[in-house]
């Protein structure tokens, strides 16, 4: 039998259909995502790594529309679902781990609370007390004191709620996790544990991981592959070895110039000059080409396909393998 | 603050509880007094006589029973009918939202105490009268101010959290909006009593109020807003007292209580 992945994702398109006109915040993205693969999901502010995130569980903030492509988990494409049916999905299957831990916890609620309306809605039947037992075993999971699960989330640190956020995304067992930039609101040190927490926890589980990020250097020695996402678009995708060693595309190569290394003495860090398209009046072409060092006469003109340049790793350039 | 306003507040219930046991004549029995009425504060009479012979200490002790029992319902009635419309519609969002916020604001179009006068006149006398004409004055608030609660905590990570768990819109609503903004909804009615119990004595002083058989401190106001002139300042200072005593006493509570439960106006 051959296993399907768990998670693949066809031409996906979404439109934030404003007032103001049309926003195509994902322009025609695929991949897939094998069971326990981790991904890290990575552009810069507005570049469509979060919708992309919030359209695999179909919570969309509106106008935010799926316009064409397809989702599917094990295989069957969730765009069909009821609401009943996506709802029995969100949390269970996929669990979502929010970028501001200060403000993703319900203030009136003790942490326990909070566990035991989780594992209520997915499994009605499970006594209050069973939900408890779980819920300490999450929270020792991710390093809090299961005797804490009686506090108030304004007992906690950042840190620890953004554990506490964790521990609420492994409970139910999930397949998948997304995590959406979760250690942007950290300072760098609780960040690298949270991080390091999070692949732990993956392994143990081994469950598959969606690492959202602006951030390329802490995804690249935690994740199997990469997507980098610019304006919309898949830039490149790759696993992350290939990323690193081969980038092909200019702004990939511009992002990890950009990462500064702490064993050169002297090392002029390099920006990407100029900033990111206006989504609503898109550049002609090449969303990148404003912005490329290696632009073409074609760039200004055609939309670049995505090529395979070598065995997975997928490149939108026209001067990509070159 | 919050203390004085409370022992105001529950000095002036128990009072009223304990005030037809207490009273020394029957607040409601004219001629007690032997003429000439109105009559200045004596022994007998320690807060003096009205023009009908009425003991005014009696009718002081018994008096406050309407004003809290008009605020109260009105009260209760802006809770039920502005919280569930303010929770709903700005959830819901869209054409609700708009259509409830229009009609919400057209109420701020006139006065308040004219548009419960005119309510009041409408609907006649009595108790549930007086009370539904005053919450139809405050609903509005009730809903504005939900509704700013609402439309910031839908938007905070723990509501989207709540979703993408697989909480319903009516779970994330009841159990994760709510009480967040039961608080705040605490502080206007706390505030809103204090209004309540002006717009009942207003609406009394104009003849809205409850008959003349039931003690009354706005039915005191009124008529000792006639004999004022003729020197008899007992007759509405008492009772006058007592109507700003109670409404500073629930103002002292709700703002005691905003602060309390905002800390940061406190910095």
């Amino acid at each position: 039998m051959i296993l399907l992945p768990l998670l693949e994702i066809n031409s996906l398109t979404v439109d934030y259909r404003t007032r103001r006109g049309n926003i195509r915040a994902v322009n025609n993205v695929s991949f897939t995502l094998e069971r326990g693969e981790t991904l890290g999901l990575v552009g810069e502010s507005g570049s469509g790594k979060s919708t992309l995130g919030f359209s695999v569980i179909r919570l969309l903030p509106p106008p935010g529309m799926i316009v064409n492509g397809n989702i599917r988990i094990d295989g069957t494409d969730i765009l069909g679902f009821s609401e009943e049916k996506m709802r029995s999905i969100r949390g269970k299957k996929v669990a979502f781990v929010f970028q501001d831990p200060m403000t993703s916890l319900n203030p009136v609620k003790k942490v326990g609370a909070h566990f035991v309306e989780l594992i209520r809605t997915h499994e009605p039947t499970i006594s209050e007390k069973e939900a408890f037992k779980r819920a300490e075993k999450a929270l020792s999971d991710v390093g809090i004191l299961p005797e804490r699960i009686n506090d108030y989330p304004h007992q906690f640190s950042g840190g620890m709620r953004q554990r506490i956020m964790m521990a609420l995304g492994i409970v139910l067992d999930p397949e998948l996790v997304i995590a959406d930039e979760p250690t942007t609101a950290l300072d760098v040190i609780v960040q690298a544990k949270i991080l390091d927490l999070l692949k732990k926890i993956q392994d143990k589980y081994g469950m598959a991981l969606i690492l959202i990020t602006h951030d390329l250097s802490i995804v690249l020695e935690r994740c199997d592959k990469i997507l980098v996402m610019y304006a919309g678009c898949l830039v490149e995708y790759a696993s992350s070895v290939d990323l690193y060693r081969n980038p092909k595309h200019p702004y990939t190569q511009g992002l990890l110039k950009s990462i500064p290394d702490i064993d050169l003495a002297e090392q002029k860090l390099e920006a990407i000059p100029g900033v990111p398209p206006n989504l609503l009046n898109p550049p002609k072409g090449c969303q990148f080409w404003p912005r490329c060092s290696n632009v073409q006469e074609k760039c200004r003109i055609e939309e670049p396909p995505i090529a395979e340049v070598s065995p997975g790793h997928f490149v939108r350039c026209f001067g990509g393998g070159t | 603050m919050t203390i004085i306003g409370l022992v105001i507040v529950s000095s002036i219930i128990i009072l009223t509880l304990i005030g037809p046991w207490v009273s020394p004549y029957d607040p409601t029995a004219i001629n007690v007094a032997p003429p000439p009425n109105p009559s200045p504060p004596s022994a007998d009479f320690p807060l003096g006589t009205n023009l009908l012979g009425q003991d005014m200490l009696s009718r002081l002790l018994c008096g406050g029973s309407v004003m809290l029992h008009v605020a109260l319902l009105s009260v209760l009635f802006c809770f039920i009918i502005g919280v569930p419309i303010g929770l709903f519609a700005s959830y819901a969002g869209g054409m609700l939202d708009k259509v409830s916020t229009i009609v919400m604001d057209s109420f701020y179009a006139f006065p308040g105490l004219v548009l419960a006068i005119a309510i009041a006149a409408m609907m006649g006398r009595g108790v549930v009268n007086m009370a539904l004409s005053i919450a139809v004055v405050y609903v509005p608030s009730y809903f504005r101010i939900v509704r700013s609660q609402v439309l910031t905590i839908k938007e905070l990570s723990y509501t989207e959290a709540a979703r993408a768990s697989g909480a319903r819109g009516r779970t994330v609503l009841l159990r994760y909006i709510l009480p967040n903004v039961v608080p705040s909804i605490v502080v206007v009615a706390t505030v809103n009593f204090a209004d309540a119990i002006l717009t009942a004595a207003g609406l009394t002083f104009v003849g809205l109020g409850v008959g003349i058989d039931i003690p009354d401190w706005g039915w005191d106001l009124t008529q000792g807003r006639v004999l004022l002139p003729s020197g008899a300042w007992w007759v509405i200072t008492f009772p006058g007292i007592m109507i700003v005593l109670l409404a500073l006493g629930f103002t002292l509570i709700g703002e005691g209580l905003s602060e309390l439960l905002t800390p940061r106006l406190e910095q």
